[in-house]
């Protein structure tokens, strides 16, 4: 896709988050609106991942390691046809496999996630495993700041550089906020460029509210041969939303009818913009 | 006759394995010398892979390495492995289904002297509280060759566990072995042992003893704890007068609280004893004199067994 069609991509996620997560009756908000985009991008533009080719092992890989923000993952499998719109619309519904935490009962999903600082650990296995058949496919993993106090996380990135994982790209939604306040204030990981390269990653910085720097940092992995990849996505929790913006209240808030209705407005605003 | 330690039975077992089979590959935590794996990774060295002393991590690996397909060991003590990583294990190797091995290595008080930061016995009862993962603690040689040649092709996930010293042969080697399937080792219709793991040498001492005395004992050897084979149990039991269970574990939530869970829901009622390790600070000593000390010695055994039957 190219990238205006990508962009448009993205506005109608952000209104099938919200209407998922409104009818559904819970769900991470603004963690999911700050992803969409990374995701959106990896879906349509680098994964090569389909309903198709899910079931081979021959395939690159992507692992949501925060994985509460599952409506924005829901949403694009949805998209791109791994279950129909009438089925997420089962979302926390009773006996519905459409949860608030990845699960592979739902066709697409790679591995059940929820617990953080547990998703890193299981992409480089996959990576290990494909380097020792030195098969060519990748794996990606999206990690949220906040999950970045989990020591595991910091475990699994030493086995990562000794195995030298250019295979392995490790994206982190640098949103700034988790559910107490600012990541700087609950537990400051800054300078986290710093502690990453330290670590024996290549790191690159973008702005991961945009599917034009995300889709032309994609195309220069590997960033160097034996390394692993980081990508620092500096995104805005529920972007795209005026008054969800940066707000840590709406982490896991589900919205009003009038803020429902007044959401979906200014995205429709965006939309007629955008045409 | 006494045997090797089991642990070198699973190192030789899972070498001979994975040099017929590439995909399988095993895990460690700076556990390759702990668990008798120098030479699978001087032969093998492309299906092992060292991650240091991070067992969260190994069990995470595991997942991802078997989500690829490989056949995955990951090899830790069982004490690490199982409270270190309990998280992982649940989430990462049971809830999302990767037919993982995971192999608790000097598993119960193996480490004797090293005193309770190494100990592993609430690994059973933990496991147990976890949906889809099967748990095996072989007794003697034969069961850790017979469960290791079984776990290569496992369907779903598999923890092993087992301890490191020389034990006594049980089994003959034309004997059945299935996971899920419990062992009758010993007929007889005075007492009833239910054993797992290394206490199954130690019952079928007690039950020389016993003889001596005209009192007669069968054994069951459950290997599996999980699923746990309900219909041999409950066979075994309406044949004898008394039952005791003998396991290298917490009395809470192991194999003598399954047995009493078996039979407060049946309509059978017979006198019972759970012999494992009380609710205390544990006593220090080698892992042969911690199991004598809580009345796992076979004379202990014996004087229980008989006491209860009067």
């Amino acid at each position: 896709m190219n990238h205006k069609e990508l962009e448009l991509k993205s506005i109608e996620y952000r209104k099938t988050i919200l209407d998922i997560i409104y009818k559904g009756g819970a769900g991470h908000t603004a963690g999911s609106l700050s992803c969409i985009d990374i995701l959106n991008v990896l879906y349509n533009n680098v994964l090569n991942i389909n309903p198709n080719n899910f079931k081979s092992n021959d395939r690159n890989r992507y692992v949501q390691s925060k994985g509460h923000t599952v409506e924005a993952l829901y949403t694009v499998l949805c998209d791109n046809n791994f279950f129909t719109r009438e089925e997420l619309n089962t979302l926390n519904q009773f006996n519905s496999h459409f949860i608030g935490h990845p699960t592979r009962k739902v066709p697409g999903v790679e591995h059940n996630t929820g617990a953080l600082g547990h998703g890193l650990s299981v992409a480089v296995g996959m990576a290990i495993g494909f380097k020792l058949d030195n098969k060519p496919y990748k794996v990606y993993t999206l990690l949220g700041d906040g999950e970045l106090s989990e020591g595991s996380i910091w475990e699994s990135l030493l086995s990562a550089s000794k195995y030298k994982l250019d295979n392995l790209v490790i994206i982190i939604d640098r949103n700034g906020l988790q559910i107490t306040g600012k990541t700087e204030e609950v537990n400051p990981i800054e300078p986290l460029l710093d502690k990453f390269i330290s670590f024996g990653l290549c790191v690159n910085q973008v702005n991961g509210n945009s599917v034009s720097e995300l889709d032309e940092i994609f195309k220069k992995i590997p960033f160097e041969n034996n390394q692993p990849n980081l990508i620092i996505a500096n995104t805005i929790k529920g972007k795209g939303i005026s008054f969800i913006e940066n707000q840590v209240v709406w982490h896991h808030k589900l919205p009003s009818e009038e803020e429902y209705n007044r959401a979906i407005q200014e995205l429709n605003k965006q939309l007629e913009n955008f045409k | 006759m006494i045997q090797k330690a089991n642990l070198e039975v699973f190192a030789e077992t899972l070498l001979n394995l994975a040099k017929k089979d590439k995909e399988i590959v095993v895990v460690t935590s700076d556990s390759r010398g702990s668990g008798k794996l120098t030479q699978f990774g001087k032969e093998l060295p492309d299906q092992i892979i060292e991650v240091g002393i991070a067992e969260q991590n190994l069990v995470g690996i595991c997942a991802g390495l078997s989500a690829v397909g490989k056949k995955v060991f990951g090899v830790s003590p069982s004490s690490f492995l199982t409270a270190r990583s309990l998280e992982q294990i649940k989430n990462d190797i049971a809830y999302s289904n990767h037919p993982v091995t995971l192999v608790g290595i000097s598993a119960g008080v193996s480490y004797g002297q090293l005193g309770s930061t190494h100990h592993s016995i609430h690994d059973l009862a933990v496991l147990r509280t976890i949906n889809n993962i099967s748990i095996v603690v072989p007794s003697d040689n034969f069961e850790t060759r017979e469960s290791i040649k079984e776990a290569v092709n496992y369907t779903s996930p598999l923890f092993i566990r087992f301890g490191k010293k020389p034990m006594l042969k049980i089994h003959n080697e034309s004997d059945e072995f299935k996971i899920g399937k419990g062992v009758k080792i010993r007929e007889g219709k005075d007492i009833l042992f239910v054993t797992t793991g290394e206490t199954a040498q130690r019952a079928l001492l007690a039950s020389e003893i016993l003889y001596k005395k005209n009192i007669s004992c069968s054994i069951i050897n459950m290997h599996t704890i999980k699923p746990f084979d309900n219909d041999l149990f409950l066979d075994c039991l309406s044949n004898v007068k008394v039952l005791i269970t003998a396991e290298e574990h917490s009395e809470n939530g192991g194999l003598g609280e399954k047995c009493s869970s078996i039979i407060s829901q049946s309509r059978i009622k017979i006198p019972f004893k759970i012999i494992g390790f009380p609710d205390e600070y544990m006593v220090n000593g080698s892992q042969s004199d911690v199991l004598d000390y809580y009345n796992m010695s076979p004379e202990k055994l014996a004087k229980i067994a008989e006491d209860l039957l009067g």
